[in-house]
């Protein structure tokens, strides 16, 4: 049998234990100050095998030296696909220029049944010249979205076969390495956007 | 999409099969080794195997994908690991299953069990576990940390598991079938008050999500919803999934232990009488 008093210290003890435990979790966050939210360590590195706008495959190893900026979407979007583009365009335009070929836009659709690769070309092209458009088979991007915890899906064709798709708001930011980095909301402003990419171009330069 | 696709795994996690697999198992081989006498009826093993199985099923079919995509889904799976699962799992009473496995681990082996039993001791304090019930709620649904949980694979098994131990914990602890009067077993007051205090502030949470005017979870929003869904219909759902049923669960668990300290009351009351008499 266990005393009131036994139980009582072995009872602090572990509280104690617990909130060591705690305030040391919240010690070992980066102190880099990032406008996004900071994902490293959280997500795997960029990993994906889907179809660009020439129809060829391709593999995160095509691009890898470069930050990638990569977002998923589909070129029906009403909202958030164009707005989200024209963003990203934008801020890498506003860095200085040996920042700028730094960074890889990487678009990937998850609407594959409307989107071609042709389709997706000239729809990335009207943004920016250099975003890469990808797509694949429903179970590449399944795959893909998966280990991105991020997820997509389908509402019901009206008469005329439109559809809304439900897709991830976010831009994920990969390093040089491919490492998973920063998750930008969509709410994220320009001004915040560009002191992140800045800040992330400068490291290791 | 076929049943296959229902019932497989979204996320395989192989800890996560084995570690149902012995339980099962286990619970199994005590059944068919154990005396007749002490063997639970046909309905205890029922309600064991439901509440494993209820469990198992949120963890690992596709249940598990909308819970990762879908914010009430998500409250849905938590009911279950942290409320429903874990009830009914105490509530068949698996004691005699328990205590015949417990008489076959080799004496020896005892002595290295004895942490094991003092962690137990800890966490069964009843302000810990009442504590700790609804801080993992809390901790879980704190909004950098919830969306940390959704974006991580390791904290995401991390949250499930522990929301897991701790309901079965705290539901053991509260149904523990052995009588106060006889053992040392909880107190039925403390039992009922335990789960009193720990209703208020899973109403207190529920109500917030529910009348929260912004998104108090982004998380969702952020990482695509598993269908189209207005945000606010998402988060109204999963606050009344926070409030109403646990606050269900709380009272339904104080009247089974009021039934039981009042039954307990009537044997003392005609055993008492019964000793009275014979001594006359």
């Amino acid at each position: 049998m266990f005393s009131a008093k036994h139980i009582t210290v072995r009872f602090l003890v572990l509280a104690a234990s617990l909130a060591a435990l705690l305030s040391l979790s919240g010690c070992s966050s980066d102190q880099e100050n990032w406008n996004a939210k900071d994902i490293s360590g959280l997500m795997p590195e960029l990993a994906y095998q889907l179809t660009d706008t020439s129809g060829d495959m391709v593999t995160a190893e095509d691009s890898a030296g470069n930050i990638r900026l990569m977002f998923f979407g589909f070129t029906s979007c009403p909202d958030i696909c164009p707005t989200t583009l024209q963003k990203l365009a934008q801020a890498v335009q506003k860095l200085p220029e040996d920042a700028q070929e730094d960074m890889q836009i990487i678009f990937v659709s998850v609407d594959p049944n409307r989107d071609t690769p042709e389709r997706i070309k000239s729809y990335v092209d009207f943004f920016s010249d250099g975003i890469i458009g990808l797509t694949g088979e429903e179970e590449n991007l399944r795959e893909l979205s998966k280990r991105y915890r991020t997820t997509f899906g389908y509402e019901e064709p009206d008469d005329k076969g439109n559809y809304a798709v439900s897709h991830s708001g976010a831009v994920y930011v990969f390093d040089r390495n491919g490492k998973a980095r920063l998750l930008v909301r969509p709410e994220q402003s320009m001004d915040a956007l560009i002191a992140d990419l800045t800040a992330l171009a400068n490291e290791g330069a | 999409m076929s049943a296959a696709e229902y019932l497989l795994p979204y996320d395989f996690s192989p800890l996560t099969i084995l570690t149902y697999i012995t339980v099962l198992g286990l619970y199994s081989y005590g059944l068919f080794s154990m005396p007749n006498s002490d063997r639970p009826g046909a309905g205890r093993i029922f309600t064991f195997t439901l509440g494993v199985l209820l469990c198992y099923g949120v963890m690992q079919t596709l249940f598990d994908y909308y819970s990762q995509y879908m914010f009430f889904v998500h409250r849905g799976q938590h009911l279950i690991l942290h409320h429903l699962g874990p009830i009914l799992i105490a509530l068949s009473n698996p004691l005699p299953v328990m205590q015949y496995l417990y008489r076959q681990i080799p004496k020896s082996a005892l002595p290295f069990l004895a942490p094991v039993g003092w962690v137990y001791r800890c966490l069964q304090h009843p302000v810990l576990a009442s504590l700790l019930f609804f801080g993992l709620i809390y901790l879980w649904l704190w909004p950098p940390i919830h969306f940390d949980a959704m974006l991580s694979r390791d904290l995401y098994w991390v949250m499930n598991w522990s929301m897991l131990i701790d309901g079965l914990l705290f539901w053991w602890l509260i149904f523990d079938p052995r009588s106060p009067a006889t053992t040392n077993a909880l107190g039925y007051g403390k039992r009922m008050l335990c789960l009193a205090v720990v209703a208020i502030p899973q109403m207190v949470l529920g109500a917030y999500i529910v009348f929260a005017r912004g998104m108090v979870y982004d998380v969702y929003e952020v990482c695509g919803r598993a269908w189209p869904m207005p945000p606010e219909t998402d988060q109204l759902l999963g606050g009344l999934l926070t409030w109403i049923p646990p606050a269900m669960m709380s009272i339904l668990g104080i009247l089974i232990i009021l039934r039981r300290a009042m039954r307990d009351d009537t044997t003392s009351n005609v055993s008492n009488k019964a000793a009275k008499e014979a001594t006359q």
